[in-house]
């Protein structure tokens, strides 16, 4: 009588194999195209009031980071890019963080406990989101002077600022 | 994987059995099929647009739509039911979350 | 003080399974999309109370990121047993003992992937279990789909306590039924689990999970003191009774589907079904639906239902016609036919922000849960009385009603 005790083996071979492939793909790195083209051009409600377009900042380097309060990454990425702000914002740079959310409360309340001076707009339709094909959360898009999309970066982990600071440093001498 | 499958059928055939014994050959290709699918969904290059978008998913970041908000307090009730009842197992909830990053 | 076979049959199974249970959440319950579980402590206060039966403890768990990518969780958790139970009553020994678990496990993420493993140590004075788990999760379909697979390992001790010069201490195995070494001081039993498990957001308000366990048993998976009934015409009783014999394996599978639904007036509706089914013969069927309401900004409460009923092992009886009737007999009433009932709420409070930099948030939670446990065929043998005409296998069925009581406080940092 077989030995119940055990999985039969093919079933162990398939597991197996199927943690194998888990394990080495989930290792390899996935490549990210560079986007290229004009970026889409939108208009906004900003926070404070009013409205607030792409084409206001034609010249400068723009750099859009699509936020969220409810993500922690974005919470954790805000004070580095404040920082980056005021570091570059005279060197023609402007930073524009891009609320998601359908509901701007909860943004505004976070907004209060840890205030920016960089323009905050409302993205509440998820518009520009779909425009900006907004695939992971944070998303962080920089556009040069000529208001081409130049960097995509999705995600945030300590460290990325550097990298973000890269780009900057690059498109702004252009 | 696929090549293997083929060497298998073919020593099947070899060894006598028509057209390669039947719950190997299938098990062969469910296994490959398997594996491409994961392959596909794993490398990115998936055929299938995700239709919750990022921004979307605010609910799923509210502890209160977390499969186990405290697991300290999750795991010993299901211990104590686990004691007192014959059934065990298949009682984790994983996933959903913010999905940052 | 003799420890009583019957009621460790509980304690067995407390045992047995608290390390593989406890393993699967802790590997499990963290996995969430690309990011870390966040840093937190709590220390709970547990409550057992039901069936003459005491079981109450603390359970310390902390979870710390050590570096961007690496996590680690620890427990600490004991059981101060404390048994008066009718199976205690009927070999007339009621007992106290303490169990003491410890755990720790990494948890490592890397890009979409996410890799943890621990192991699980539970002591007792005749029980000792380590387990050790191993877990991947991997994030698929733009982080809408996760899908684990988990393997679980574990070995346990048993000894058997008796009473030598007045003192209780490990004695040898006899010869007896279903004892592999006789003479031995020990026994061992075996454990694996394999789990496969996906998670699948399906809309902006909805998620649902499936589950799949198998677990595979081996070795000494009784407990040294059982015991079994069977007529017996010559006793004033009318009964006997005899030593459990358990089969040497088990392997069972278990598969779960659960969901959970975002009310839009910020609340969650939840519901869950697993189906259970083992080589015992035990076939089980779980419902629960969970309900979660936040108010005030800073409460949240919880209300639970759960309706579970299994059928009989098949080589479980409640009274055995005579001795030796069959190969496998056991007395054990998990292993009874029954339907169990639970009702269960809870409340949680968000502390104020303290001013202590730190601390990120802190809550206390209580819980309450209450647990009927309806057998069809286990009966209360203290009340046989042939002498008032209730005979053995005619006196009444037992009902078990019992309360789970959880008080913990948790601080996030």
């Amino acid at each position: 009588m077989r030995n119940r005790t055990e999985l039969p083996a093919r079933w162990r071979k398939g597991v197996a194999f199927a943690a194998l492939a888990v394990t080495l793909l989930g290792v390899l790195p996935t490549a990210l195209a560079d986007p290229t083209g004009p970026a889409p051009a939108f208009t906004l409600a900003e926070r404070g009031g009013g409205n607030l377009s792409l084409t206001q900042y034609k010249g400068q380097v723009v750099m859009l980071n699509f936020w969220a309060s409810w993500c922690g990454p974005c919470r954790q990425e805000m004070p580095l890019l404040q920082d980056i702000y005021k570091k570059y914002g005279k060197l023609g740079f402007t930073l524009i963080g891009v609320n998601v959310e359908p509901d701007s409360n909860a943004a505004n309340d976070w907004l209060k406990q840890t205030p920016v001076s960089f323009p905050i707009v409302y993205d509440t339709k998820s518009e520009v989101s779909k425009l900006y094909d907004v695939e992971g959360m944070p998303s962080t898009v920089i556009i040069d002077r000529k208001g081409n999309l130049r960097v995509l970066h999705r995600g945030y982990k300590p460290g990325d600022e550097n990298g973000y600071l890269n780009s900057i440093r690059a498109l702004v001498r252009e | 994987m696929i090549t293997r499958c083929r060497v298998l059928i073919e020593r099947s055939r070899q060894a006598g059995h028509a057209g390669g014994s039947r719950p190997r050959r299938a098990r062969c290709l469910t296994l490959a099929l398997l594996a491409s699918a994961l392959g596909i969904a794993l490398s990115g290059c998936s055929p299938i647009e995700p239709w919750v978008k990022p921004y979307e998913r605010e609910h799923f970041a509210d502890p209160i739509m977390a499969f186990n908000r405290d697991p300290v307090s999750s795991v010993y009730r299901e211990h104590v039911f686990e004691s007192r009842e014959g059934a065990r197992g298949a009682t984790g909830g994983v996933g959903g979350g913010c999905g940052c990053n | 003080m003799q420890l009583s076979g019957l009621q460790r049959r509980v304690d067995a199974a407390l045992r047995r399974h608290a390390g593989t249970l406890l393993a699967l959440c802790l590997c499990v319950a963290p996995a969430l999309a690309g990011v870390l579980p966040e840093d937190r402590t709590d220390l709970l206060y547990h409550r057992y109370q039901g069936g003459g039966v005491t079981v109450q403890g603390p359970s310390l768990l902390i979870q710390k990121k050590l570096t961007d990518n690496l996590a680690l969780t620890a427990n600490y958790y004991e059981d101060m047993i404390s048994s008066a139970s009718i199976d205690v009553k009927l070999a007339a020994s009621p007992y106290k003992e303490t169990r003491k678990q410890k755990s720790a496990g990494l948890e490592y993420l890397h890009g979409k992937s996410t890799y943890s493993a621990g192991l699980i140590n539970s002591v007792e004075p005749d029980y000792r279990a380590n387990t050790t788990y191993y877990s991947i999760s991997q994030d698929m379909f733009g982080d809408l789909t996760t899908f684990t697979m988990t393997y679980k390992r574990g070995w346990d001790r048993v000894f058997k306590d008796g009473k030598v010069n007045g003192r209780i201490e490990n004695v040898p195995f006899p010869e007896e039924p279903g004892v592999l070494n006789p003479g031995a001081f020990s026994q061992d039993a075996d454990h694996r689990g394999y789990t496969i498990g996906l998670s699948q957001i399906l809309t902006r308000s909805l998620i649902m999970t499936f589950n799949y366990e198998v677990l595979t048993d081996q070795g000494y998976l009784q407990s040294p003191y059982r015991e079994i009934l069977f007529l017996d015409p010559s006793q004033a009783l009318g009964y006997s009774k005899a030593d459990q014999i358990y089969p040497n394996t088990r392997t069972s599978n278990a598969a779960s589907v659960e969901a959970k639904y975002y009310l839009p007036y910020r609340a969650a509706l939840s519901g869950q079904y697993r189906y259970f089914q083992d080589t015992w013969g035990i076939r089980a069927h779980t419902f629960e639906l969970g309900y979660t309401q936040p108010l005030w900004r800073r409460l949240i409460l919880d209300g639970s239902v759960r309706f579970y009923t299994q059928n009989a092992a098949t080589f479980y009886s409640d009274i055995f016609p005579r001795l030796n009737f069959q190969n496998f007999e056991a007395r054990d009433r998990e292993l009874a036919a029954f339907n169990s009932y639970s009702l269960g709420i809870g409340a949680s409070w968000e502390f104020p922000k303290p001013p202590v930099p730190w601390i990120n948030r802190s809550s206390f939670t209580m819980r309450i849960d209450h647990l009927l446990i309806d057998y069809k065929d286990f009966r209360n043998a203290l009340l046989i009385d042939p002498a008032a005409g209730i005979r053995p296998g005619q006196e009444p069925l037992y009902k078990l009603n019992a309360n789970i009581f959880q008080a913990f406080l948790s601080v996030w940092f």
